[in-house]
């Protein structure tokens, strides 16, 4: 047995290998020597890119990395696959977060909540005043609805991210734009103070937050600073006494800026680097109330959707903000600011898919009743279609955000990638349902009174803010790469003792052969999903593997350049959210079998048809990363867009000469 | 004069479901439906809940029958603003078969035993229509009964109800103890905000078996089938009134 020559990449010449899966002893070494100057290239490039991370990505996992040599194995599915593995811990079984009480206490707030927004809250009318209406406010307020994950104790209701997420689902199915009125209040607003609030700031503000009398709001974004979220120029100085800071500066598009008391500010702060002594400006995050006197707002945006929100400008002109009020640590402004999102991102994906649920509802009772050409509608294959793929999307998106609110609180702490991928899958998937809603309602869906276009309007703004939906592609494939990386760094560091590590070495170039071979690797989700759904997770297996060996070849390609490569970040980001989506439904699915609720069969039917159409485009996608052609057409991307961006518009003359 | 006032309610599938009935003809499909309180008995709670704000009575019990599941229904009223609840078991083929005269044995019952100066009940439920069950507690105890109450207000020891009926509004004073059934126009039920659901969670709900109360549950009744409403048949159109009469005699209706 033989270890034949090894290719690694597509770039090298791709000579078929036949490569034995065990290796008997005296050979290993003598494979592993082979195996050694191969793989030399292999690791390398890919390990350099580890090793030049810029700051953006992590500044510190470099230098951690070369302490440690063996990294430690993330938990996240979606890293993971980066690595071309499949990590079930936080994927199987499909998590049940909540303990008997908190699913019964869970059941009975759900009546209550629904009932208030199907008899009091009137959608159309807050749509149509641009506000939500002040009897609707104080319902709200006594409902207790603004203060939903306060501690008890502080006056909230102290529910987990699960009770949040099917609470927020029913406001997400009635009215987005109240649902952002309590979002940009809670979700963001004041859940710095949740999660990096002293004792004291907890116990002076959360109170009155959670009982709506005083509301809060997200300060981050300004007029030269949106995605770039670290150019942010709002200042924060501190005074020579060390007592307060000065703030100065001004926020766009704040959601609740002309209502709140409470805002959760981000700003540059003039800091002493401890080691070169030289002064930095690095971000930090305040509680800043609107009594400290400085603080004023523009007048309400006047917006495309959500519009019962109010949006506005917010000034501060040299506000005092007493040092107290800091909130995490002087400097750690951005990773506050990341982490609120972060946290708050799974409920966007649970307002969505109630979103979509209310839309389809509306779908299937026009088409079950309107009758064209002597059948009734549904009964044709092109409204077949639209509702069968609203339905899809619908439970993907479903699956995923309760998947999170299930991991994090059963204390997962790397959800990060998922919670984008949920982000970014759901507002997308609810765009296209609703749209397609319309499509089936015909004329009728465009009409005011039918109620779906203001669900429309509402919906654009969440492929938009709360990070773009084209910056989370770039996080979810760069925090993937990054992940990957660190794994081939581990190979680098094996290779510098490759006896010692013959063992590892040979099953990595194996793993490499086979998949390179299209063979399996011996990955398989048999035993973890539910015997009938045999077929589509090994599918999903397939294209975990590919995806692997793909993002291998793109790193060994690119190494560190590759952030700069956006159109392949963007494919890979894609390959990344549809796995996740497969192994989501897979989850689902496999618990609803295992269970035999009545619905299991047709869950069966919404997994595997995902899951054949989801393979299918990761595969499409993956060949795209490798083709030359596609080389070329990012080429011509990049020219089309350069020559219409010189010519200030279209390029070509137009068919008439004039 | 206890100053307690025992409130029923009832879990009944939501008025909002489309009833399905099962294919043996037995009974409607219950299972996985949504549930909730019976409306009728929501005003009866808060009917009660309205008369200790203003401090006419001093204790509201909540009571159900039923299984399990009818502990959800007493959550609700506790969250409404009811001090405590009562849970009388009644499972399986009791459960099927409990009707009006059942209920109203073990209300009358528990009206003894907690020394109740009125009962409130839901004029009738919106699963059966019975509108019996008020009326048999009050003969059972043999207290008067104030039914279809649309308000109600405390007269020195008596109650005066103005009661909705055929004719327009009839106005009655009633000695206590007392029961009256809630009519639409009583009041309107309160919501339930999140917090009172939670303070609810502290409120006790006592467990009761019929047999503690010596109920017997026995039905005298017994549901032979169950159907659906008649599909609606398309109408005729007629050129003539002879033709009109014509068509009626051959219906049999004339």
């Amino acid at each position: 047995m033989l270890l034949r020559k090894v290719s690694q990449s597509s770039a090298l010449c791709g000579t078929i290998l036949r490569v034995p899966p065990v290796l008997s002893g005296g050979q290993r070494h003598a494979g592993a020597v082979v195996a050694v100057q191969n793989a030399r290239m292999y690791a390398s490039q890919a390990a350099q890119a580890v090793l030049d991370k810029p700051a953006a990505i992590g500044s510190d996992a470099a230098t951690k990395v070369e302490k440690k040599t063996v990294a430690v194995e993330s938990k996240s599915f979606a890293a993971n696959i980066f690595k071309g593995q499949v990590q079930t811990a936080q994927v199987f079984p499909y998590p049940s977060a909540m303990n008997e009480e908190q699913e019964q206490f869970l059941r009975e707030l759900v009546p209550p909540v629904c009932k208030f927004f199907e008899d009091v809250n009137d959608p159309a009318k807050n749509d149509a005043l641009e506000k939500v209406e002040d009897h609707t406010m104080e319902g709200l307020k006594e409902m207790g609805a603004f203060g939903l994950q306060v501690p008890a104790d502080l006056g909230g209701l102290g529910l987990s991210n699960t009770q949040y997420a099917r609470l927020v689902e029913i406001v997400g199915s009635h009215d987005l734009g109240v649902g952002i009125t309590l979002g940009a209040h809670q979700s963001i607003g004041f859940k710095g103070i949740l999660l990096f609030g002293n004792p004291a700031q907890k116990e002076k503000y959360l109170p009155k937050l959670a009982s709506g009398e005083t509301l809060a709001a997200f300060c981050l974004t300004e007029p030269a600073s949106g995605s770039d979220a670290a150019s942010i120029k709002t200042t924060a100085v501190l005074s020579p006494c060390g007592t307060y800071y000065t703030l100065n500066g001004s926020k766009i598009w704040i959601s609740n800026g002309g209502l709140s008391e409470i805002f959760t500010v981000f700003a540059k702060t003039p800091m002493k680097d401890p080691k070169t002594g030289e002064m930095k400006d690095k971000i930090s995050a305040f509680i800043v109330e609107r009594s400290f006197g400085g603080v004023t707002h523009g007048p309400p945006e006047k917006k495309m959707g959500i519009k019962a929100s109010n949006t506005a400008e917010v000034y501060f002109d040299n506000v005092r903000v007493p040092a107290e009020c800091l909130l995490g640590e002087m400097g750690g402004g951005f990773k506050v600011a990341m982490n609120i999102l972060n946290n708050g991102r799974f409920g966007m994906a649970a307002a969505l898919s109630g979103t979509m649920k209310g839309v389809i509802t509306k779908a299937v009772d026009h088409a079950a009743n309107r009758t064209q050409f002597g059948s009734k509608i549904h009964t044709y294959g092109a409204i077949q279609e639209k509702m069968a793929r609203m339905t899809m999307l619908h439970y993907v998106t479903e699956s995923m955000a309760y998947m999170i609110s299930g991991n994090m609180d059963s204390g997962a702490t790397e959800f990060q990638i998922e919670a984008a991928i949920s982000k970014i899958f759901a507002s997308e998937a609810a765009w296209t349902v609703t749209d397609e809603c319309i499509q089936v309602m015909g004329g009728m869906g465009f009409m005011k009174d039918a109620g779906v276009e203001r669900v429309m309007r509402d919906l654009r703004i969440f492929r938009i803010f709360e990070g773009t939906n084209d910056i989370l592609r770039l996080f979810v494939a760069l925090n993937g790469f990054q992940s990957a990386g660190n794994q081939l760094k581990g190979l680098q560091k094996a290779l510098k003792n490759p006896i010692g590590n013959a063992g590892l070495l040979a099953g990595e170039i194996t793993k490499r052969a086979k998949r390179k071979a299209g063979l399996s690797t011996g990955l398989t989700l048999q035993g973890t999903v539910h015997p009938e759904l045999a077929q589509s997770g090994e599918l999903t297996v397939k294209a975990i593997e590919q995806f692997g060996a793909v993002v291998e070849d793109l790193l060994m390609k690119h190494g560190k350049k590759i952030i700069d490569e956006q159109f392949v970040l963007k494919r890979v980001a894609d390959g990344a959210i549809d796995l996740y989506a497969m192994v989501v439904v897979l989850s689902r699915a496999s618990r609803s079998l295992s269970q035999g609720i009545p619905s299991a069969q047709h869950e069966k039917m919404l997994c595997e048809t995902w899951c054949v159409e989801a393979h299918d485009r990761v595969m499409r996608d993956i060949k795209a990363l490798r083709s030359s052609e596609s080389r070329q057409v990012f080429k011509n991307l990049r020219a089309i867009s350069t020559a219409v961006v010189e010519n200030g518009g279209v390029v070509s003359t137009h068919p008439l000469g004039f | 004069m206890s100053g307690r006032v025992l409130v029923g309610v009832k879990r009944v599938i939501d008025y909002a479901v489309k009833i399905r009935v099962k294919p043996d003809n037995s009974s409607v499909v219950t299972d996985g439906v949504k549930h909730s309180m019976n409306p009728f008995c929501e005003i009866a709670v808060e009917e009660a809940v309205k008369l200790k704000e203003k401090k006419l009575i001093k204790e509201v019990v909540a009571v159900s029958c039923g299984p399990q599941q009818a502990q959800e229904t007493i959550r609700t009223a506790l969250a409404m603003g009811a001090d405590r609840g009562i849970h009388v078991e009644v499972t399986g083929k009791d459960y099927e078969t409990l009707g009006p005269l059942q209920v109203s044995k073990i209300m009358a019952a528990l009206a003894k035993k907690e020394d109740a100066q009125l009962v409130i009940l839901g004029k009738q439920a919106i699963d059966d229509d019975c509108n019996q069950t008020g009326q048999m507690t009050a003969a059972l105890l043999d207290w008067p009964q104030g039914t279809f109450a649309s308000e109600v207000s405390f007269d020195g020891d008596k109650i005066k109800v103005v009661r909705e009926i055929d004719g327009g509004l009839e106005t009655i004073k009633i000695k206590t103890p007392a029961v009256v059934t809630a009519d639409l126009r009583l009041n309107t039920p309160r919501y339930a905000t999140l917090p009172n659901i939670m303070k609810a969670k502290k409120k006790k709900i006592a467990n009761v078996k019929p047999a503690d109360l010596g109920v017997d549950l026995t039905s005298r009744l017994e549901v032979v089938r169950v159907d659906e409403p008649p599909q609606r048949q398309a109408g005729v159109k007629v050129e003539t009134v002879d033709d009109l009469v014509g068509k009626l005699k051959e219906a049999g209706t004339v």
